[in-house]
């Protein structure tokens, strides 16, 4: 197809290299170096999007990151982006993009209907009629969201990589438009760090395609001299095709590099974003700024474009947007588009609400023999797919005869200019209003940063260069790199030119015109209009921030860049306030949309979180074990023989304890060695029990608890010697409790003299249960004598198996006699193996951390953090005996506090349910009667709750209020189905609850 | 992202540290002397202080040495850094 909207000459697009791409699935041509919107403008196509809610006709309007209606999915599959900003998006061959939000296509989109309705849907329409009846709003929201909805979300697997870095630097420029290419170049001479990034693919901004001489030099020589002296510094790096989105506290820039975006996807490699973590001494933001629309019916028609965009599209791609065109302009700046068109070959006339100023480029245009209208503004403008015509109204003044109405195919707006002060607001500085310039500006420095160029409001060019040099210059002296040898840059000389200020105008005609005439907008990509704005003061609204939450202005992809400023300047007409008072919304991060990938990175999947494996992983996935996570821990869960289920496995590896011997893999447990002189004091007062008593060669149970009395975690601790113990914690508890245990060494008591290791992967742990568990280690341990007398419960010693170094304690808990051996880690494969063979002839048996669990609860052992949930105390627990009384301790003056120590607090409980088939749902709530009602007063919940293969029948662990004296009571359990289970109180120990069985010989 | 000198290792990013609230809180010696009022203040109750703030950071990924600094809570500015060390060489 022809690029019939193509100049012949000009522009930076490469006119021997075309490109094939896709619209809408029609093919078209365009050249290397356009970006999609460009391409569509060079084949005359303007109407490229519906709009949000009314689908309206929509077109290109801007020409950059401010985009708010030329929105495309980009490619499909896979590559799919959603939203994608034509003008943002460098064309390769075989692009392929679609319009968002109209279906089938833009020119049938069903939904086309909407805008005949548009008077009736204004702000707050869907919250007001949609409230009734209530149980209907999941219905009206998928319809809603249907029919609005903006690109599609990908369906698959993100394919690309992404990857984060972090940088330092002394001064980080925000820019590399003319302002920041002087502060480049004049902080890089000083030899400090730089970091220059740009959002472009090349350096140069709006100088890309000046006409303005620098110094004598034309802009394009300027920008290749300029860009090629950086190269050669060493210290500085020029980031290209990368967006700063955020700034943070303390200086920490984050921005975003697209690395393979631009390129054909079959020629993509590599890594496709960056995200850059930059921490910067000082700070140049030079982002320029962006055109403000002018604000008047229908000025959303495709054809409707904002003269920067008109500029960049002749000047920068070469495409033609309009053969015939009506400027509207309350500045000067709309006078350089009607040159470029002019120059061009359109036909252009001029709608200036000011008197005649005799300003240089008004006269430029008038000697040019560009028609000006004066003292007159567009009414309306008229068109179906594409701007037709414009009504014209006079502005204090009558209007010359036959100019009411002109027919136009593309409508210029020029309202002025935004400096892009986003980072400037995110860095915690608040922007003031400037009546002369008629713009925010930045003020008050926040954190160490300065603005320049057209972000702190100087438009000129002369302005930016001067401003951009003063900043380098000045950020590297406050880093200490002063300008020591004069190598600073002089001022380049720039053509001077007469401006006359600007006429803000910031809707046409009374309130009256604005709500009945047709539709002025403001925000194009939410659909907000002027009479939105009316509409929501007569409803209440005062603050700007309720004003954009109540209309949606400012929300969707382009954050308001285009719109926010004419929305905050109507409300402030509307209320009979300034500007100034009426204030800006919050600019926050990000400044443009950041994908998932690069905020993900590599952390995904396997590299989410570390996965921690015990010595025996391998082991356990050679005997089919199935895994669960514990902390980062994968934990062998079961062992499912061919034909087994869960519950099978876990029956058979139960009763294998119970009645013979199994082996569990305990090597997660935390393990913290503790020594030093003071080590009694520090576990005296770090546990409630009283440890000076326990001999070396002995363990004891300890709970740990926080200073509100709370249990915080619970294990075994083994003295070694006198100065010396082993502390173990649960597996997820143990980095917690090595931290607990060093911030009171460190803040309260760094007196003592107490040294912790962390010690959790030096030892594996194999534990040997069940009545056979003596047998078995007598077979592969000689130099131990584990005769009942001489190695009594809760005892430990030191052997060896197979010349392998191993510390055998006796503890239990199954309630089987069982012994837990501690081996080097390196080791533990070889002893689990030996333990394996020697048990072999008792049918030994592996078993996983559910039959633990089942084990454990048939003897009422609780799992901190299962059964107990940080409001549990060890009264609680019935384990108050084990508060010594003789000492202090941490926690313990709470539990006599008046609500710890009330006796008529949730208490662990067993439950045995009425029906010994039904195993509780854990986290199920206790009622003490069957209830439907809403509101039901809660009893406590169940905390654990298995099937016990040995007891035959479902038992529970709870936690009730007053539970200890309701013993035999019933109460009511409800299930998911609705229905009701039956249980009775009776005590947490099920099985063997004499303790005889770890005493079998 | 703040960054935050440990008094040991110099300036490092946040992420390498956990905070540990309101300093200067020194633990009751005499806790079964206290009211159940006074044992709930020292328990629960912190300054919620608008302006310069005295607290407690360790540098969990670093050196795991706790510290205080001064931190202005309107602005996120560190005034000053301590060692807990020095404090604990003079009571000794």
């Amino acid at each position: 197809m022809s690029q019939s909207c193509r100049l012949p000459h000009g522009g930076r697009v490469q006119r021997s290299a075309p490109v094939r791409f896709f619209f809408n699935d029609k093919p078209y041509d365009g050249l290397a170096g356009d970006t999609l919107a460009s391409a569509l403008i060079a084949n005359g196509v303007h109407f490229v999007a519906r709009s949000w809610k009314y689908h309206r006709p929509r077109g290109i309007v801007a020409a950059g990151v401010e985009e708010p209606n030329a929105l495309v999915q980009l490619e499909t599959g896979a590559y799919t982006i959603p939203n994608a900003r034509a003008t943002e998006i460098e064309l390769y061959e075989g692009l392929r993009a679609t319009s968002v939000n109209a279906r089938p296509d833009i020119e049938h989109d069903r939904m086309a209907v909407a805008r005949y309705f548009s008077r009736f849907i204004a702000a707050g329409f869907y919250y007001k009629t949609f409230m009734w009846p209530r149980a209907w709003w999941p219905k009206y929201e998928e319809r809603i969201r249907d029919a609005a909805g903006l690109g599609t979300v990908p369906d698959t697997l993100d394919p690309d990589r992404y990857e984060k870095t972090h940088a330092h630097c002394d001064v980080l420029i925000v820019g590399a438009g003319p302002a920041g290419l002087a502060a480049a170049v004049a902080a890089g001479r000083t030899g400090a760090r730089v970091i220059l990034v740009d959002n472009q693919p090349e350096p140069g901004g709006s100088l890309l395609w000046s006409t303005d001489t620098l110094g004598g030099e034309p802009a394009g020589q300027w920008i290749r001299r300029v860009t090629d002296e950086l190269a050669t510094m060493p210290e500085v790096c020029v980031l290209p095709r990368t967006t700063a989105f955020g700034y943070q506290d303390h200086n920490l820039v984050t921005a975003c590099e697209r690395l393979t975006d631009h390129l054909p996807l079959q020629q993509r490699a590599g890594v496709r974003e960056r995200l850059w973590k930059i921490r910067a001494r000082r700070v140049v933001l030079a982002t320029g700024a962006h055109e403000r629309p002018l604000v008047f019916g229908n000025n959303d028609l495709p054809g409707v474009m904002l003269a920067s965009a008109v500029c960049t599209y002749i000047n920068h791609y070469g495409a033609l947007p309009g053969r015939q065109a009506v400027v509207f302009t309350n500045n000067d700046s709309g006078y350089q588009a009607a040159l470029d068109l002019k120059r061009n070959g359109a036909q252009v006339v001029v709608v200036d609400p000011r008197t005649r100023s005799g300003s240089g480029l008004s006269m430029r245009a008038e000697q040019a023999g560009i028609r000006i209208i004066q003292q007159a503004v567009i009414e309306h403008a008229v068109g179906g797919t594409r701007v037709s015509g414009v009504r014209l109204q006079g502005h204090g003044a009558r209007l010359p005869a036959g100019t009411e109405s002109l027919s136009c195919d593309l409508l210029v707006m020029a309202g002025g200019w935004n400096p892009v002060i986003h980072l400037y607001a995110q860095s915690g500085g608040k922007p003031r209003w400037c009546d002369q310039r008629a713009c925010f500006v930045p003020d008050v420095q926040v954190q160490p940063q300065i603005s320049v160029g057209a972000a702190n409001g100087d438009f000129s060019l002369a302005q930016a260069l001067s401003g951009g040099v003063r900043a380098g210059i000045e950020a590297s002296a406050q880093c200490d790199f002063a300008d020591v040898s004069g190598k600073a840059p002089a001022a380049w000389a720039t053509h001077a030119s007469t401006e006359s200020p600007i006429l803000p105008i910031w809707s046409i005609g009374s309130g009256k015109a604005a709500t009945r005439g047709p539709k002025q907008f403001i925000d194009y990509q939410n659909d907000v209009s002027v009479s939105d704005i009316h509409l929501a003061v007569r409803e209440g609204y005062r603050s700007i921030e309720h004003v954009k939450r109540y209309t949606a202005m400012g929300f969707g992809t382009d954050q308001g860049k285009l719109g926010n400023i004419n929305g905050m300047a109507v409300l402030a007409g509307v209320l009979g306030q300034s500007i100034s008072e009426t204030g800006t919304t919050t600019f926050r991060p990000n400044y443009t949309p950041v994908s998932f990938g690069t905020i993900a990175g590599r952390e995904l999947g396997d590299m989410f979180d570390p996965i921690r494996k015990t010595y025996l992983y391998e082991w356990h996935v050679a005997h089919g074990a199935v895994f669960e996570d514990v902390g980062n821990w994968k934990r062998a869960r079961h062992y499912p023989r061919p034909g087994e289920d869960m519950d099978a496995a876990v029956a058979r590896e139960c009763l294998a304890v119970r009645h013979s011997v199994g082996l569990l893999d305990y090597s997660t447990l935390g393990k913290i060695d503790v020594r030093g002189p003071d080590s009694v004091t520090f576990l005296n007062r770090i546990y409630p029990n009283l440890w000076d008593k326990l001999k070396p060669g002995r363990c004891r149970y300890g709970l740990m608890l926080d200073e509100n009395g709370m249990i915080l975690d619970d294990g075994v601790n083994l003295r070694l010697a006198e100065q010396h113990f082993l502390v173990s914690t649960t597996t997820g508890g143990a980095a917690r409790v090595m931290s607990w245990m060093e911030r009171w060494l460190q803040t309260e008591w760094p007196d003592l003299k107490v040294y912790l290791t962390s010690i959790t992967d030096q030892y594996a742990t194999a534990t040997v249960a069940g009545p056979n568990a003596r047998k078995v280690l007598q077979k592969v341990c000689q130099d131990i004598n584990f005769d009942k007398e001489a190695f009594p419960f809760m005892g430990f010693k030191e052997g060896t198996i197979d010349g392998v170094f191993v510390r055998i304690l006796r503890v239990s808990f199954s309630g089987e006699l069982s012994y837990e051996v501690y081996m080097p880690a390196n080791l533990g494969q070889h002893v689990w193996n030996l333990l394996m063979a020697a048990g072999e002839e008792f049918g030994i048996t592996p078993y996983g951390t559910e039959a633990m669990h089942v084990l454990r609860a048939e003897k009422g052992f609780i799992i901190v953090g299962q059964d107990t949930d940080g409001s549990m105390t060890p009264l609680d627990l019935g384990m108050g005996g084990m508060v010594s009384k003789a000492k202090d301790c941490l926690g313990k003056r709470s539990l006599s506090r008046s609500d710890t120590a009330s006796p008529h607090r949730k208490q662990l409980v067993g439950l045995l349910p009425s029906d010994p088939t039904c195993v509780l749902p854990e986290g199920g709530q206790i009622l003490n009667a069957p209830s439907t009602a809403a509101i039901a007063a809660m009893q406590g919940h169940v905390t654990s709750s298995y099937m016990s293969p040995i007891l035959q029948r479902s038992i529970a662990l709870a936690v009730i209020k007053d539970g200890l004296n309701r013993m035999e009571q019933e109460v009511t359990i409800p299930l998911p189905d609705g229905r009701f289970a039956q249980a009775r109180i009776c005590s947490p120990v099920f099985y063997d609850p004499e303790g005889a069985r770890q005493n079998v010989d | 992202m703040l960054v935050i000198r440990c008094p040991w290792c110099g300036e490092r990013a946040e992420t390498e540290f956990n905070y540990g609230g309101e300093a200067d809180i020194v633990r009751p010696t005499d806790a079964e002397h206290l009211s159940d009022r006074e044992w709930g203040d020292y328990v629960f109750m912190r300054k919620n202080t608008l302006g310069l703030h005295r607290e407690q950071w360790v540098h969990s990924h670093g050196c795991r040495r706790w510290f205080v600094a001064e931190r202005d809570t309107r602005t996120y500015q560190f005034k000053s850094y301590e060692k807990l060390g020095a404090h604990a060489m003079e009571k000794s």
